[in-house]
């Protein structure tokens, strides 16, 4: 099933998921690694410039996936989930939404600080609209920093709770994240 | 102890105005430059500048060696048009400079040379480092402005090891020296 349904998770929401969780997590990687990269290291020029343009990509994608849950029906809560679990995992994903657009907006306004534009794999430019605040880039870098390891934190969190319910609860709240439903 | 201070007070306000006369280093108008250049990879020059600063000097023609220069420099305002780079310059990598806000530059002696050039000895403060530099400096002209007023100039330059001042970043072989250039244009008091 390609769209969602009231219980089940289709193929659009599933890959979204973890196309977004995937990517999340390698930019992280990537953007820890790269800044303790050295001046003559190969990588020092192409790594940022990877970081940038999946990052900008994954803005769409990201946009894209908001949209498909407003225009969508969203599963409902698994029944078996207490009023605590249901209140903390909307909040908890409501929040992750957040971060990750406070964190793509925050990489965006450091690497156009100076008005320079972002080049997406060489494919097309993102413009810059130049410094908007003072210090610009040293603060959206902060913000970008420190929010990264706020939504991987947040998103282990988020897992260890889908594991939860897999292996003590044993309900289906992972198993529907792969497409699956109820029975 | 206050009569000490006070005695200071006015030793140093003497020693101001006593005989070189006293000049304002004309920022308000941005007559003045602090910029350095750094070989990229041995290739070219890589050219920044400090755009924010402040500082006076004392300056008399006829009494050269009793003139004397400070200069306080932002080192957040570091600029080298490009705003990534900036931004690791600020870092602990380079200038540090949340640690390090200010870079000063102290006269402690004028030799003079040929003509309107001089060498100009002082320590140098960067990245928490003090250090002995000697500017090759020359005068460049003074005299009465268009407004009212009157002024002096004069440009130097230096280099420096940047490991000299705790900055160790590795920028290749080619890129361990860094040179400054100074313009500044005096307003005199």
């Amino acid at each position: 099933m390609l769209t969602n349904s009231s219980s089940q998770y289709g193929i659009i929401s599933v890959s979204l998921h973890w196309l977004v969780a995937l990517s999340i997590y390698s930019l992280f990687a990537l953007g820890y690694w790269m800044v303790d990269l050295t001046y003559y290291s190969s990588w020092y020029r192409t790594a940022p410039y990877w970081h940038k343009s999946v990052g900008i990509l994954l803005f769409g994608v990201v946009v894209f996936r908001l949209l498909w849950r407003c225009y969508t029906t969203t599963p409902s809560p698994v029944a078996s989930h207490s009023v605590i679990e249901k209140r903390l995992a909307k909040l908890t994903h409501n929040l992750l939404y957040l971060l990750m657009l406070l964190i793509m907006l925050s990489g965006y306004l450091i690497s156009t600080a100076d008005g320079r534009p972002i080049s997406v794999f060489g494919w097309f430019n993102v413009p810059g609209f130049g410094e908007i605040f003072p210090q610009q880039a040293d603060r959206a870098g902060l913000v970008h920093k420190y929010l990264a390891y706020f939504i991987i934190a947040l998103s282990l969190l988020h897992a260890l709770a889908a594991l939860k319910h897999h292996f003590i609860d044993k309900d289906f709240t992972l198993k529907r994240m792969f497409g699956r439903s109820a029975r | 102890m206050k009569k000490l201070i006070l005695a200071a007070a006015l030793s140093a306000a003497s020693s101001m105005t006593a005989n070189a006369a006293d000049y304002k280093i004309d920022t308000d108008g941005a007559h003045a430059f602090v910029q350095f250049k750094i070989s990229h990879l041995g290739y070219s020059w890589l050219y920044g500048r400090f755009n924010t600063f402040d500082g006076q000097f004392s300056y008399d023609a006829a009494k050269l060696a009793e003139s004397e220069i400070n200069l306080v420099i932002d080192t957040a305002s570091v600029d080298s048009n490009h705003a990534e780079r900036d931004k690791h310059l600020r870092s602990g990598d380079f200038l540090n400079v949340s640690k390090h806000p200010k870079a000063t530059f102290n006269s402690t002696k004028v030799v003079a040379k040929e003509g309107d050039k001089f060498d100009l000895y002082g320590n140098l403060t960067l990245n928490g480092v003090t250090k002995e530099v000697v500017i090759n400096a020359e005068k460049l002209g003074e005299g009465s402005d268009p407004w009212g007023g009157y002024r002096a100039g004069f440009a130097g330059t230096t280099s420096f090891e940047l490991k000299d001042f705790g900055i160790n970043y590795d920028l290749g072989p080619a890129s361990s020296t860094v040179y400054l250039d100074l313009t500044v244009e005096g307003i005199r008091l």
